[in-house]
């Protein structure tokens, strides 16, 4: 009689970890494919746990199977078969399915790979479903598809574990009660719940982004959740520009990521960052995902590249060039000016009157800033008086710039950041 | 998500002749498609036999070239791949998966090293 190893003795340890890690690969695609069986997400999640469960117990004796993935997936159907079958208050429909599955062999090996492919693909589409919240699109998104925990969705968004916890529940919750179709969208609609797939994805990463450096890697490493999602969709939905660009635009962000702190975790802005430091492999990614959408927005009958497509190409336009100087910038300002067009919004202009700043000078960039002072949107939004300051020194006007130097300063919520105002401030002293 | 090298070693000698079998290239290309549609493959390829490589040697201050093939190495780097993974498990599940597809003749270690990032 051999002894069993405990589950804290190191073979227990690697038993555990290898389940878990499978688990984790795995439970995006049970979730999808149980959740085409018992029509409920909320249902699916806890049988694939249940899975999950019978590996920890069952793989410690019997050894790991030789395709575990397919192994979770048999049992969390069958287990989805048992509950129907089990289940009275279930429809006449579903007594149907059970019925019908009773006589035939479970299924032993995974269904075919498009199946699959269509089950996740309503999985994306039920998550991002518009009647959630952005909050709780997020959450639902991290944990049925990008496989984080609840914990690590909360330290990764600075909120209460709970908080994280109960949209979760609730987004389920209403998913069921709203009767949300378990399908991908086609026709009209399609479009627009698209765009709150994307939006999703975008920002998950923009989270990560504007978290500079901290002591907990779980925020920015959001960055390379919301990458691993979108590279998942563009497998997903290869025939969609849109979500080409958004990989493309975030494989070109990531690649900067290293380059955008300094020695001490302060943040280095794009003109002062040493390109030798950019990440040549996600940018060569990001440009072959950009040709992908192009590619694919040239065999659609969308009205020119999209905002997602816009703003992909700005990125590629700063991994081009060699240096802050080098940059194409009359080719940025006429992106962003289509962007405006596409997508309106102030910190489009804002980022236009940059641009244009560089492209033809201060002047004609100042003329853009000031139509932005009486948007609320900016009110308190600091880059706007530290970009007017700018332009305001450029040209010659030292005291209108130290003023607008110091405000920046003050509405700025980074220490460090209000330092460099304050001393940018100082040298506009007469 | 740490990004790792995973360096596909292989026994020149004892590997077959002929390569790899159609059945493996097909078993080997629906697992890399697996692992590119769930978003971890950055790239992967093949290399060519050593016999067609050299190694650039700086010792003492001086250089020397060795051109191929590299008979005195039992294993030599036959392919590569990078993977972002969530983490070391991960990255591991992913090269057991890749070496299962291998017919039981051949004889391959994958060595799996974390890129240093920064």
């Amino acid at each position: 009689m051999t002894r069993q190893p405990t589950s804290d003795s190191a073979p227990g340890q690697a038993l555990r970890q290898t389940v878990e890690t499978v688990f984790r690969l795995e439970s995006p695609r049970i979730i999808a494919a149980v959740t085409r069986t018992v029509r409920d997400i909320g249902i699916a999640e806890e049988l694939a746990q249940d899975a999950l469960v019978a590996a920890l117990e069952q793989w410690p004796r019997d050894g790991v199977p030789d395709n575990p993935g397919a192994w979770l997936m048999a049992t969390a159907k069958h287990r989805a078969i048992d509950l129907i079958r089990r289940r009275e208050t279930y429809a006449g429909k579903l007594a149907e399915i059970g019925r019908s599955l009773e006589t035939t062999a479970p299924p032993v090996e995974p269904s075919a790979p498009d199946d699959i492919d269509d089950d996740l693909l309503r999985l994306v589409f039920t998550a991002c479903h518009p009647v959630l919240s952005a909050e709780a699109r997020i959450a639902l998104t991290l944990r049925l598809l990008g496989g984080l925990t609840t914990p690590e969705i909360a330290r990764a968004f600075l909120v209460p574990e709970a908080t994280v916890a109960q949209r979760i529940v609730r987004a389920k919750r209403t998913l069921a009660t709203k009767d949300v179709a378990f399908e991908v969208p086609y026709g009209p609609e399609r479009e627009a719940r698209l765009g709150s797939v994307l939006e999703v994805i975008y920002l998950i990463f923009n989270e990560g982004y504007a978290a500079t450096a901290g002591d907990d890697l779980l925020r920015p490493a959001l960055c390379e959740d919301a990458l691993r999602l979108a590279r998942v969709l563009s497998g997903l939905m290869p025939k969609e520009p849109e979500v080409h660009a958004l990989t493309a635009l975030l494989e070109l962000q990531a690649s900067r990521s290293s380059a955008r702190t300094g020695p001490t975790g302060e943040p280095v802005l794009l003109k002062d960052q040493n390109r030798s430091r950019w990440n040549r492999m996600l940018i060569a990614r990001g440009f072959t995902a950009l040709a992908r959408a192009e590619a694919a927005g040239a065999t659609t009958t969308t009205s020119g590249p999209g905002p997602y497509a816009l703003q992909a190409a700005i990125a590629a336009c700063h991994a081009h060039a060699h240096s802050y100087d080098d940059t194409d910038w009359p080719r940025i300002a006429a992106l962003y000016a289509a962007l405006a067009v596409r997508s309106p919004s102030p910190v489009v202009e804002l980022n236009r009157a940059v641009a244009v700043s560089m492209a033809e000078g201060p002047a004609p960039a100042l003329r853009i800033i000031d139509t932005l002072t009486t948007e609320p949107a900016l009110r308190d939004y600091h880059l706007l008086p530290s970009v007017r300051a700018d332009l305001l020194l450029r040209l010659g006007c030292k005291k209108e710039a130290r003023a607008e130097f110091l405000r920046a300063a003050e509405l700025t919520q980074n220490e460090r950041e209000r330092d460099l105002l304050r001393a940018r401030a100082q040298e506009c002293a007469p | 998500m740490p990004r790792y090298l995973s360096l596909v070693q292989i026994d020149e000698a004892t590997a077959p002749a002929e390569g790899p079998s159609p059945e493996l290239m097909q078993r080997m290309g629906e697992l890399i498609e697996e692992i590119t549609k769930a978003g971890v493959m950055l790239d992967t390829a093949g290399l060519t036999p050593t016999a067609q490589g050299m190694r650039v040697h700086w010792q003492d201050g001086k250089l020397s070239v060795t051109d191929g093939p590299f008979t005195e190495s039992k294993e030599i780097v036959g392919g590569y791949a990078i993977m972002q993974c969530k983490d070391k498990a991960e990255a591991l599940e992913w090269t057991k998966r890749f070496l299962k597809v291998h017919e039981e003749h051949w004889t391959v270690t994958c060595e799996v090293r974390e890129i240093a990032e920064g």
